[in-house]
């Protein structure tokens, strides 16, 4: 387990700064276009020059990584933002509250809802039950988030104004003090979400259920409720692990269009706006911490579900 | 389970009888592989309305134009946001544009991108699948690893990344929106490669003197090319969505020629006033076609992909 641990790790810090790499080299290909977006109208090429000298952009690539990699891990230093007029850090930790807190609950509600939904699918196997849900699952999974939020929106804030539409959501003391803002943007991927898992669970529960333990069990008089419940469900929520840890990276990109339709200012739309006025310091920030998030959330579903299932072979 | 079943030959069906296995009896000619593909792909239903959808959408946009002129390209103040009628059946949007027209041209740019980002991206992840499965040890150690790197890159974050530094034009996006989504096919595709090359057919090719080029595109991509076939089917659904994400989010491309996602956004800023005719048509219009892909890419998988094979 300890070698696991340790070679699974090792793996992610790999992962981490090939992914440092690539967003670092994305947004140096072309060092003319940082600075054309800084000076912005005010472009000529002196003043081109002179801020390319100050940002360091003549120095060859690799110092340049190397450099921005010191101030990175030392300083927790991404840069500035010239648009916000503000350490790219701090913007970062302003956002970053809302953002996890829609997020979060999601992820939680999502669980919440898929697993009945998917034990329920499992027992009544190829019923009416099965088929209705399945269908709808279909088609939560295939209609685009943005399009399913715009929807909501329309039903519940413009026709039947069951929601009243508030003013931007700026803050985390914001999201958390307007509870029924939280409503619509969350229902919006939870609705997209639990058509996943709960097909996954379902999928889970039925590999279960085949296995040899269940028939063993119910030889021994075990009711079936217990079987199911203590013996199946137990098992079959195990792969569930590893299904959080892999949708991490939808649910946060699900997570920025939601911002976006519903007037939120988190880490999404601070993305986007940064990206739509050339501030790349910002883009490069969120990229790349989102990315980690997603690694770390993958370490930890990996390292769970081998901590969980005694099967998975350590190698 | 439920494949496992399935996968098992029914009694007395294409079994051949020891007439036929003796040569007494002619055979019957074995069909090809996409003959038979036809045909369990004609038998699911759903599939063939799904494809029948596409046709009509690609019928709708690059021939309805012909046939209907709406205005499309100039301003008309008398004629802003009117909702659906005779003279426009869609409405017009706030410029007076016909939406019908609108959508028939967006939806040339929506389907353009998405189709070739879709075969852009399968070419792609089919050949670094190969490559990386057939060559193996180290290298292919390190092109795994760099998918790992690139995948834990949210996709929306990647493609906002690219769209806003290498600039918007339709070839930036076929090649951004396909950069970003070849990495499940080549897993597939590699997966694929790592059984074929232990074969004897392969080893027999490499004795009688074929080079691993020719092993590549003979002998191991078309064995790999149902899994690529569905996966093509899928990627274009994905890449609709990654456009019209975009367009959505004010990064895709310019306002005369916008696809469905931007036309979408443009309509849902109206949504308080309840234009409704300027955000369904494109909207269902982005969701019935990435939904029509993913049930031709199901039907596909199940006509193309050996190892469900079930004839």
């Amino acid at each position: 387990m300890t070698t696991y641990l340790i070679r699974r790790t090792l793996q992610s810090i790999i992962t981490v700064f090939i992914v440092s790499i690539a967003t670092f080299g994305m947004m140096h290909l072309m060092p003319n276009g940082i600075v054309r977006g800084m000076l912005g109208q005010h472009y000529d090429a002196q003043k081109a020059a002179a801020l390319t000298h100050q940002l360091g952009l003549d120095r060859p690539v690799y110092i340049q990584y190397a450099k921005w990699l010191d101030r990175l891990v030392f300083h927790f230093d991404l840069g500035y933002s010239w648009t916000y007029h503000q350490n790219v850090s701090d913007l970062i930790t302003e956002n970053l509250g809302q953002s996890i807190y829609i997020v979060g609950l999601s992820l939680f509600f999502t669980i919440l809802f898929s697993v009945p939904l998917g034990v329920l699918q499992a027992t009544r196997r190829n019923t009416i039950t099965d088929y209705t849900i399945t269908t709808f699952s279909f088609i939560g999974y295939a209609v685009p988030v943005f399009f399913l939020g715009v929807v909501l929106r329309d039903l519940f804030q413009v026709q039947f104004h069951l929601i009243p539409t508030a003013a931007q959501i700026a803050s985390f003391h914001d999201a958390f003090t307007q509870p029924e803002q939280m409503i619509l943007p969350v229902a919006t991927l939870v609705i997209g979400g639990v058509a996943g898992y709960s097909r996954y669970m379902r999928s889970a529960m039925l590999d279960e259920i085949t296995q040899d333990y269940v028939r063993t069990a119910i030889a021994k008089g075990a009711t079936k409720r217990r079987v199911l419940y203590g013996h199946v469900l137990r098992n079959a929520m195990i792969p569930m692990i590893t299904l959080v840890g892999l949708s991490l990276p939808t649910l946060v990109g699900g997570a920025l269009l939601v911002e976006q339709i519903f007037n939120i200012h988190g880490i999404g739309v601070l993305t986007i706006s940064a990206a739509l006025s050339n501030d790349f310091g910002v883009v490069l920030g969120t990229t790349l911490l989102t990315a980690i998030v997603t690694v770390i959330g993958s370490l930890v579903a990996d390292i769970s579900y081998a901590a969980l299932d005694p099967r998975v072979r350590l190698t | 389970m439920d494949e496992i079943i399935a996968e098992s030959p029914a009694a007395g069906e294409d079994v051949p009888s020891a007439e036929q296995m003796l040569g007494l009896e002619p055979t019957e000619k074995p069909r090809s592989m996409f003959r038979r593909g036809l045909e369990v792909f004609l038998e699911n239903r759903l599939a063939v309305v799904a494809f029948g959808v596409l046709v009509l959408y690609l019928v709708l946009c690059f021939l309805g134009p012909l046939v209907y002129h709406g205005n499309t390209s100039h301003v008309q103040m008398d004629e802003i946001t009117l909702p659906p009628g005779p003279s426009h059946p869609l409405g017009t949007d706030q410029n007076g544009v016909d939406e019908l027209g609108k959508l028939m041209k967006a939806g040339q740019i929506s389907l353009e991108i998405g189709i070739a980002s879709g075969v852009l991206a399968s070419v792609i992840g089919m050949l670094y699948g190969a490559i990386a499965g057939y060559v193996g040890g180290w290298i292919d150690a390190v092109m795994m690893r760099a998918i790992d790197a690139l995948l834990s890159i949210p996709l929306i974050f990647g493609l906002i990344y690219l769209a806003s530094t290498v600039g918007r034009t339709k070839t930036v996006f076929i090649m951004v929106i396909a950069l970003t989504s070849w990495f499940s096919l080549t897993r597939l595709t590699r997966g694929d490669t790592l059984t074929i090359k232990v074969r004897d057919y392969v080893a027999a090719c490499r004795m009688m003197g074929g080079r691993s080029p020719r092993i590549i595109f003979r002998h191991i991509l078309p064995n790999t090319i149902g899994t690529t076939i569905v996966n093509t089917s899928l990627s274009i659904a994905n890449s609709v969505f990654a456009l019209s994400v975009l367009s959505y989010i004010g990064l895709g491309l310019q306002a005369p020629n916008d696809d469905w996602g931007g036309m979408f956004a443009n309509g849902s800023s109206y949504l308080d006033q309840n234009y409704w005719w300027m955000i369904y048509p494109p909207g269902v219009s982005i969701v019935l076609i990435i939904i029509s892909c993913n049930f031709i890419g199901d039907a596909l998988r199940d006509a193309f992909e050996t190892r469900l094979q079930k004839r």
